[in-house]
């Protein structure tokens, strides 16, 4: 009889038939997954081009993007100077509020509370900025967040102006 | 199992019976011998079969009218609603019916905690019935989102959400969930089609948790273990027959009320608006049947640890047959168990009411520690009570309290050692 523990020819056939059959099994398995992740037609909704002509300063607006709710924000003088005048180690996800608004009169950011996706309220909350009725976020003027569970800032979106007119986001 | 001798008394009978042992099956389910001293608390699993029976005939039908798109599911549901003959009837039965399941279903796993029903032999029983209560709590929700109203979507929204808590993929599993970058009809069209297979998954979880329980027998009020068949048991037909059908009888007239004095009692008035992934609603509330979860989720102020707190206090009852190590089944003689057990469900109301009330002040307080004993009761209180408690004898049958009225202390040893 041979070294019970020495790799004989059958075991390497049993190894090399699971080790097929399992790739086979997953590239099967594979399009099933895969089916569920966005389609090529949600895909396709990549860009919105949004006119901001009509918005007042300290008003905004709310635009849908790839089924999100997009903040377009004209921020007073008192709004920027507030978000600019916060230390960066008082945040929790530390950002600067120049990084954040290229034009610092206009916030375009995603409008999806960043703890369980619910939309905030504007003009709400203990920063002035917005509140997140669901779970109790609190936003700064930056859209930075200041108390709660959320755990980042309110995303920003890719986004450029197009002309002085027209923001396209996407 | 004591049918195995079992001869059909035609000859077509036995032929087929030779071949495909239904009427084994058959007579084996009438005469399984059940404790005599089962009182009404165990009515709730006849009970339970009823109502899932009762949500896929009438989830059938309603999905031969609903479309289950994002433009027209809201405005199906109220042609259902209006149009379609009998559809309100239907569609109320099928809404109050999933709250009828859930009130079913928590009485009778408190009454498993209360009996001691989760113990040896029967940690599978349970462990298949933790099962189908995450399927159904799966199969409601998805089901919530399909008449597609700002409650539905919102919940949607705020659920599949939790996923975005996986550190690094989170996004990826979200936006897989939703086939998209939002909650939308792709997300619509995949719950409906789930929301159709999981009963069926339950159906089939149901069959195994009922045959794991006919492998042990019923546990019972005294939580001994019976010699079946014997005095203490009874045939099932009729004894069980006749007593779970009387109280499906008394449920069912809780269950008419619902549908035809306040159908809409349990539901939230927002869902009558059609979804706007623009809105929020200033109050966003799950059903109530998930309250004591999303107040444990709410009450822990990270994003991570809170859904890993939810999903946690699921799997300590998964794990609660090796977490209780008192030996003795029923509560009846455990005094000290008996008042953990009674503030372990007050605890369970508090966190369903917290979870309705808005998380801040005082109510997240209460809630935090509410969510502290729900955790400590399991891993602590459970465990240490094994060993420190001073039970009551147990008696030596389940025939003995009844027929011996002196009640004389007998040895009760021979129980603990078994």
């Amino acid at each position: 009889m041979s070294d019970p523990k020495k790799p004989k020819r059958r075991d390497f056939l049993f190894t090399a038939s699971y080790t097929i059959g399992a790739v086979g099994v997953g590239a099967a398995v594979w399009p099933l997954i895969d089916q569920m992740n966005p389609d090529a037609s949600v895909k396709a909704l990549a860009s919105t081009e949004v006119d901001i002509s009509s918005v007042e300063p300290g008003k905004s607006i709310t635009v849908l993007w790839r089924g999100k709710p997009v903040f377009i924000k004209r921020r007073t003088e008192e709004e920027i100077a507030e978000a600019r005048a916060v230390k960066l180690d008082e945040l929790k996800h530390p950002e600067k509020d120049e990084d954040r608004a290229k034009n610092p009169e206009w916030l375009v950011m995603l409008g999806i509370c960043t703890h369980l996706g619910c939309v905030p309220l504007g003009d709400k909350g203990d920063y002035n900025g917005w509140f997140c009725p669901c779970h109790g976020s609190h936003y700064d003027t930056s859209g930075r967040i200041r108390k709660g569970p959320a755990p980042v800032n309110m995303e920003i979106p890719k986004y450029e102006f197009v002309n002085s007119n027209t923001i396209k986001i996407g | 199992m004591s049918d195995h001798n079992y001869v059909p008394s035609t000859k077509l009978g036995k032929w087929f019976n030779d071949r495909l042992p239904l009427l084994s099956l058959s007579e084996h389910l009438r005469e399984y011998p059940t404790p005599k001293n089962l009182n009404y608390w165990w009515t709730f699993g006849g009970i339970l079969t009823f109502c899932l029976i009762a949500q896929i005939v009438t989830g059938i039908v309603l999905a031969m009218h609903y479309v289950a798109q994002a433009d027209l599911a809201f405005e199906s549901v109220e042609h259902i609603m209006r149009d379609v003959n009998y559809g309100w009837l239907i569609r109320y039965i099928h809404a109050n019916g999933s709250s009828m399941f859930f009130l079913a279903v928590y009485i009778h796993i408190f009454r498993s905690l209360y009996y001691g029903s989760h113990k040896s032999p029967r940690e599978v029983i349970w462990i298949l019935g933790m099962m189908i209560y995450f399927l159904m709590m799966m199969t409601a929700f998805m089901g919530y989102v399909l008449p597609w109203g700002q409650m539905s979507f919102w919940a949607a929204t705020v659920i599949t959400n939790l996923f975005s808590a996986v550190p690094l993929i989170g996004e990826s599993i979200t936006n897989w969930l939703w086939g998209g970058f939002a909650v939308d009809s792709p997300t619509l069209t995949r719950f409906y089609a789930l929301h159709f297979l999981f009963p069926f998954l339950i159906l089939g979880l149901v069959i195994l948790h009922i045959w794991a329980l006919h492998i042990p027998g019923n546990n019972n009020p005294v939580g001994i273990d019976v010699k079946k068949p014997s005095k203490d048991t009874v045939p099932f037909h009729p004894y069980i027959v006749i007593k779970d059908l009387f109280a499906l009888l008394v449920f069912l007239t809780l269950f008419a009320f619902f549908v035809f004095y306040s159908p809409n009692l349990l539901g939230h008035p927002d869902n009558y608006i059609e979804a706007n992934p623009l809105v929020t609603p200033t109050h966003i509330v799950p059903e109530w049947y998930l309250l004591p979860f999303y107040a444990i989720l709410r009450s822990i102020p990270d994003k991570l640890l809170g859904v890993v707190a939810m999903f946690a206090s699921i799997f300590v009852l998964v794990i609660l047959p090796w977490l209780d190590t008192s030996k003795i089944r029923s509560a009846v003689f455990r005094p000290l168990y008996k008042q953990f057990y009674w503030i372990l469900v007050l605890d369970v109301l508090v966190l369903g009411y917290m979870g309705a009330l808005p998380p801040e002040g005082i109510y997240l307080l209460i809630a935090r520690i509410a969510t502290a004993y729900y955790f400590i009761h399991f891993l602590v209180i459970l465990p240490v009570l094994g060993f420190k408690e001073k039970t009551i004898p147990l008696p030596l049958s389940i025939s003995e309290p009844v027929l011996n009225e002196s009640h004389e202390v007998v040895n009760n040893n021979k129980m603990s050692t078994e």
